[in-house]
């Protein structure tokens, strides 16, 4: 699995270069043309990127999620798994360094092959950071006005949340 | 909606805080905050930069419409406004690639470039369109076949099988898709 995840990227760049000069594009001004576009888009989303992190980081330092969820302490012991998972289930849709931290710590506490840490690795692999995500993209082409993206976006992460505590159940439980 | 969220979390922390006896922390978080900011693009720009280089030699040549030509059965059941020979539709077919094989800092530049080509023929520009939505709809439910950070996270941690979550986290990301996918699809059929 890894090898194969390794040579992914170079046989990408490999065939798009090859490729190119096959069709006589002028591959290196093309890169220096695509490049400076990249360089502008950073320009770009610069601003949102640091409003998020900002905002983000601020919201974890304040422990606030910790303090609301103290009151789910007995549930959770009732079921029988560590408190910790919930926090981490709260933060993925917004921060995905976040929410790996708190995986990483699970490891360190209960580690990788116990249930919570199974629970945690599944539920890191399966949804994205959403809010991050729609401010970047929305962000970045100036569309403030993003309908019903949001719900939907949190719905399929509030699904992919708890069909990872399911099947995590299944496969490990 | 990005308003009100960013609102929400400054206004949680800060009062939270003061409310708590923490306003140390939050005292050093707002000093130092913006330069974590500033550290996580510069992480990202070089790659960024990489990406849209090599993708526009992708684009000149053609090889982002075969890219797409190959996953149209798929993306035009998805983006029924989209035509077929948008392009768009090979930065997003090249955004999911990436993002399925677990290489989100390669994800991210084709995914901005789509939504500059959705942007170019969307006629209210401040308002996102049926495509954008359901583009990121299927990049938020995070379409992982092989989430490489967590692998290695365990192989870090000492685990006896860190693979074994793979197939978990298959099934929990198909679920996390198709229902994202599925209430996009019925909100536009419902709009029509």
């Amino acid at each position: 699995m890894n090898t194969i995840s390794k040579i992914i990227i170079p046989l990408f760049v490999l065939i798009i270069i090859l490729y190119g000069v096959k069709k006589k594009v002028k591959v290196y001004d093309t890169f220096l043309e695509g490049a400076k576009e990249g360089l502008i888009m950073v320009f770009h989303i610069t601003p949102t990127i640091l409003a998020m992190v900002f905002a983000v980081n601020l919201f974890l330092d304040s422990n606030f999620l910790e303090g609301i969820l103290s009151f789910a302490k007995p549930l959770f012991r009732l079921i029988n798994i560590p408190m910790d998972i919930l926090p981490m289930a709260l933060l993925r849709p917004i921060s995905g360094t976040a929410s790996m931290a708190i995986m990483n710590q699970i490891f360190i506490n209960f580690g990788p092959d116990s249930f919570i840490g199974r629970l945690a690795s599944t539920l890191q692999g399966c949804t994205d950071t959403t809010i991050y995500v729609l401010a970047l993209y929305y962000g970045s082409i100036k569309v403030t006005k993003t309908r019903y993206s949001l719900p939907v976006g949190l719905f399929a992460d509030l699904m992919g949340i708890i069909a990872a505590f399911i099947i995590t159940f299944i496969f490990f439980g | 909606m990005v308003n009100i969220i960013w609102a929400f979390l400054i206004f949680i922390a800060i009062v939270y805080s003061l409310l708590t006896g923490n306003i140390e922390t939050i005292n050093n978080g707002i000093l130092t905050h913006a330069t974590s900011g500033i550290n996580l693009i510069l992480e990202m720009m070089p790659l960024m930069i990489l990406w849209t280089g090599i993708m526009k030699i992708a684009d000149e040549a053609g090889l982002l419409n075969v890219f797409a030509r190959v996953l149209n059965p798929i993306l035009s059941k998805l983006f029924p406004s989209l035509p077929k020979e948008h392009k768009a539709l090979g930065y997003i077919a090249s955004n999911i690639a990436a993002n399925m094989l677990g290489l989100g800092s390669a994800a991210t530049p084709f995914g901005l470039r789509a939504m500059e080509e959705l942007q170019k023929d969307n006629p209210h520009k401040d308002t996102a369109t049926e495509a954008m939505i359901t583009f990121l709809v299927l990049n938020t439910g995070g379409v992982t076949l092989i989430p490489t950070t967590v692998i290695a996270l365990r192989v870090m941690s000492g685990s006896l099988n860190p693979t074994e979550i793979i197939l978990t986290s298959i099934l929990a990301t198909s679920v996390s898709s198709f229902s994202g996918l599925f209430l996009d699809y019925m909100i536009r059929r419902k709009n029509k």
